[in-house]
């Protein structure tokens, strides 16, 4: 906790000082009473679960909302903050976590945008040249976003901010994209910006990086600040536990051994498409058993999205490249797969997981009615979806007001445990699921974890793509990583370590799978 | 022979020219995030209400600010409908066209058949009596001028003013735009009203300069070739040009064959330009670099304020 009058012990003005902030919304109060205060120079972590109201407060810090009550002082002086211009003035920057880039213009106009006053074109590109060179973020100021990586596209970011010359920098999930090395780096840039009296909010689901960044943590719950330390000095249980507000259940996985048959066999599966945008995929192989949860790990786009389609049915290919159940499948569209008893649980929630304007009764209906019987000739059971509907929400724990609500009104984690209990409870042989705990807080994220670990133990064989390698870390058995649409050969965990799946996942690929290590990351 | 193909140029020049004024428009509607399906009534109703200018006022000038007003006017309804009520701005944008037919209809009762002269051509000493190059050059009114100093502006502003850059990016990502902090509806209401000015512009060209006088649903369908070019054009304002070039040019080609008695039937004929129009559409719908560079992303899209 904080108090607005200790600051009698010779501390300096803090650089910003939010006192007794409420924001209402319908039904909730995301922030209530809120207090912090932002020293110069420090990275202080803002730590809560989805809906803890951490988003809420940062906005309002931003000006893109305003408080119902309760002030903001910058540098010692209460200021409104009515806007983001308003906010730039001040020296506050942000860097969202969905980007707030736009695709088909360049890096410079990108940034020119973020500029209250613009420079002139030629004078802008040599700024960016400056500026990036002294902080290491590599960015090319001609060319267009979409041809960037996502380390790319945060460095535009990052610049966007940093040619204002902030004081305060507001970063919001901003590793959730990045491979371990590009971590570092950005960690690297981070302390130096400190170092020069920056201070940087930090937002963040990731303990470990808190803990390794941040002197300072602040906890929210329920709108409210639950405690505030250094999180240096403390546990990542004990941060996740105070962000819970209860005993953290970590699930643990005991790596099966035995070779089952396999469930799922790719074989030299290649594609190509007449998208630039897409990655082809380059013969990959692999195979997934009973029992057993095999990852792929990778920085997105590199050919996931199109294995996915692949492995799912949205795209076919010739019959034997892949292979589900001992049958040939690669011609096979998604129903005659599920069929076969795979499942599936693609990245986007809504719009391809459930339909966001349907009700979750509805929306049981689509993935189960095959399986569960619950359309008798063309006719909808209604009964029987509503009850498959409660079942879910029971079992999963879902927050919802009942069946009868539409699957936009959940909240992404709670809808994911909708969607990966629907899943689940059809009983699949061969599950597949993509990012299943992205943007989903750690409560909701072990009770996904534990579910797939249970459909494994049961007998399933479990296939999980994620960018989160610590959630692979903990979950699967093996863990193999696609880069440029190829696949790496899939190791056991523990035979394997981040830092080397790290180095897979930038690029170093034939190289250190053949044991060598040149330092070439692209 | 030389004769002939100097008259079919300049009259492509003036059948491109009602084209090029509502489609240069739309482009920057649409290029803000805009789709207003209302350019064809958006003309109509700047077609009668120039001629009407013209009839009252007898001073050509004020019949083409008329128009443009009238134009901004349809524009502003759609504006308060789409962005102001957040309706959806395909269902509006027909509807506007609709009631843009029967609003100039009513406004014209009075006016079909009357007569008026053609806007001035401007003539320049010396060099409008150059053979060839006088009348295809110097020798058009001030609407086609206009038209193509129009172009030129708009080229200029998208792609080499901070202003223009600002629309382009409300266009390509609206939420992104909001959260630096810049004023969506605003630029969107700006952008609108613009685009229906200059339908606006280009109907009263069809009824001051083209066919010089007033005859309901004059514009025969030119408002969607003008939305269809801004596809066409992949959003850039130097292709549209070519486009209403290409387009007008085909529309009197077919015109000059049906003269000449080539047997094929005319219906067939007053067919090509369109079939033209979509098989250029097709062909550029391929190229998928250029449209995600050009298309703006969040074109149709109801922009809501994220709470």
């Amino acid at each position: 906790m904080t108090f607005p009058n200790a600051g009698s012990q010779e501390r300096p003005v803090p650089r910003l000082e939010a006192r007794g902030i409420t924001k209402g919304f319908p039904g909730t109060l995301a922030n209530d009473h809120v207090d912090l205060v932002l020293d110069p120079g420090e990275i202080h972590a803002l730590l809560g679960e989805n809906g803890a109201g951490k988003s809420t407060l940062v906005k309002i810090i931003y000006g893109v909302l305003k408080a119902d009550s309760g002030t903001l002082l910058w540098e010692g002086r209460p200021v409104t903050i009515a806007s983001p211009a308003d906010a730039r003035r001040l020296g506050i920057g942000m860097v969202f976590q969905h980007f707030s880039l736009f695709e088909s213009l360049t890096a410079a106009e990108n940034i020119a945008l973020g500029l209250d006053s613009a420079p002139r074109p030629r004078d802008l590109a040599a700024r960016i040249r400056e500026v990036s060179k002294r902080y290491g973020l590599d960015v090319d100021p001609d060319r267009h976003v979409f041809s960037l990586s996502v380390g790319e596209r945060q460095r535009v970011e990052i610049l966007r901010c940093l040619l204002q010359e902030p004081k305060l920098l507001i970063m919001d999930e901003p590793t959730s994209v990045l491979t371990p090395q590009e971590v570092s780096r950005l960690f690297e840039t981070l302390r130096q910006l400190a170092d020069e009296g920056v201070t940087i909010l930090y937002i963040s689901h990731k303990l470990e990086e808190i803990r390794s960044l941040c002197t300072q943590a602040t906890v929210l719950r329920g709108g409210r600040i639950v405690g505030a330390v250094d999180p240096r000095t403390v546990s990542a249980r004990t941060l996740a536990e105070m962000m819970i507000g209860g005993d953290l259940v970590v699930p643990a996985h005991e790596p099966v051994e035995s070779a089952h048959a396999p469930r799922l066999v790719v074989r030299n599966l290649s594609s190509t498409s007449d998208d630039p945008f897409a990655t082809e995929l380059r013969d990959v192989s692999f195979e997934v058993r009973a029992g057993e949860i095999l990852g792929i790990a990778g920085v997105a786009g590199n050919g996931q999205a199109e294995l996915l389609a692949a492995l799912s049915g949205e795209s076919t290919t010739a019959a034997d490249h892949v292979e589900i159940e001992g049958q040939a499948a690669g011609h096979l569209g998604p129903r005659a797969r599920r069929a076969l008893g795979l499942a599936f649980v693609p990245e986007e929630r809504l719009g391809r997981g459930a339909v966001p304007e349907m009700t979750l009764a509805e929306n049981a209906i689509l993935g189960g009615a095959a399986s569960r019987g619950l359309v008798r000739s063309g006719v909808i059971d209604g009964q029987g979806a509503r009850a498959f509907a409660d079942r879910i929400i029971d079992l999963f724990k879902v927050a919802t007001r009942g069946h009868g609500a539409e699957a936009r009104s959940l909240s992404g984690g709670n809808l994911q445990k909708f969607i990966i209990g629907r899943e689940i409870l059809n009983k699949p042989r061969l599950l597949v699921a993509a990012a299943p705990t992205w943007g989903v807080d750690a409560g909701a994220a072990a009770a996904i974890h534990q579910a797939l670990i249970d459909l494994a133990a049961d007998g399933a064989a479990v296939l999980v793509v994620s960018q989160d390698l610590d959630e692979l870390f903990a979950l699967c058995d093996r863990i193999a990583v696609m880069f440029h649409g190829r696949l790496s050969h899939p190791q056991p965990v523990g035979q394997t370590s981040v830092e080397q799946i790290g180095l897979l996942m930038g690029g170093l690929f034939d190289r250190s799978e053949a044991g060598k290590g040149d330092r070439d990351v692209a | 022979m030389l004769e002939t193909v100097t008259a079919l140029l300049i009259a492509t020049i003036i059948a491109a020219t009602p084209l090029l004024l509502a489609a240069t428009g739309e482009l920057v509607a649409e290029k803000s995030g805009v789709l207003n399906l209302g350019v064809e009534g958006m003309m109509l109703v700047g077609a009668v209400s120039g001629f009407i200018g013209v009839q009252v006022t007898g001073s050509g000038t004020l019949g083409i600010v008329a128009a443009a007003l009238a134009g901004a006017l349809m524009a502003l309804v759609f504006a308060f409908l789409t962005l102001g009520l957040k309706a959806n701005q395909v269902a509006t944008g027909l509807a506007l066209t609709l009631f843009g037919i029967g609003l100039s209809a009513l406004m014209g009762k009075d006016f079909v058949g009357t007569p008026h002269d053609r806007l001035p051509q401007l003539a320049v000493p010396g060099l409008s009596d150059l053979p060839v190059i006088g009348p295809l050059l110097f020798g058009h009114d001030a609407l086609v001028y206009l038209a193509l100093a129009l172009v030129a502006a708009v080229h200029w502003f998208l792609y080499h003013t901070r202003r223009g850059l600002v629309l382009r990016a409300v266009g390509e990502n609206h939420d992104a735009a909001h959260a630096i902090g810049y004023p969506v509806l605003r630029i969107r209401l700006m952008a609108t009203l613009f685009g229906g000015a200059m339908s606006g512009l280009g109907g009263a060209y069809l009824s001051l300069a083209y066919t010089p006088q007033w005859a309901e649903n004059m514009t025969a369908g030119r408002g969607w070739i003008a939305l269809a070019l801004v596809v066409f054009a992949t959003w850039k304002p130097g292709r549209v040009l070519v486009g209403a070039w290409l387009f007008g040019g085909v529309t009197l080609g077919q015109l000059y064959g049906q003269g000449l008695g080539i047997p094929v039937p005319s219906q067939f004929m007053a067919m090509l330009p369109y079939l033209a129009t979509v098989l250029v559409l097709v062909a550029i719908s391929r190229d998928r670099v250029r449209i995600r560079l050009n298309a703006p992303a969040c074109i149709g899209k109801t922009f809501h304020p994220a709470a």
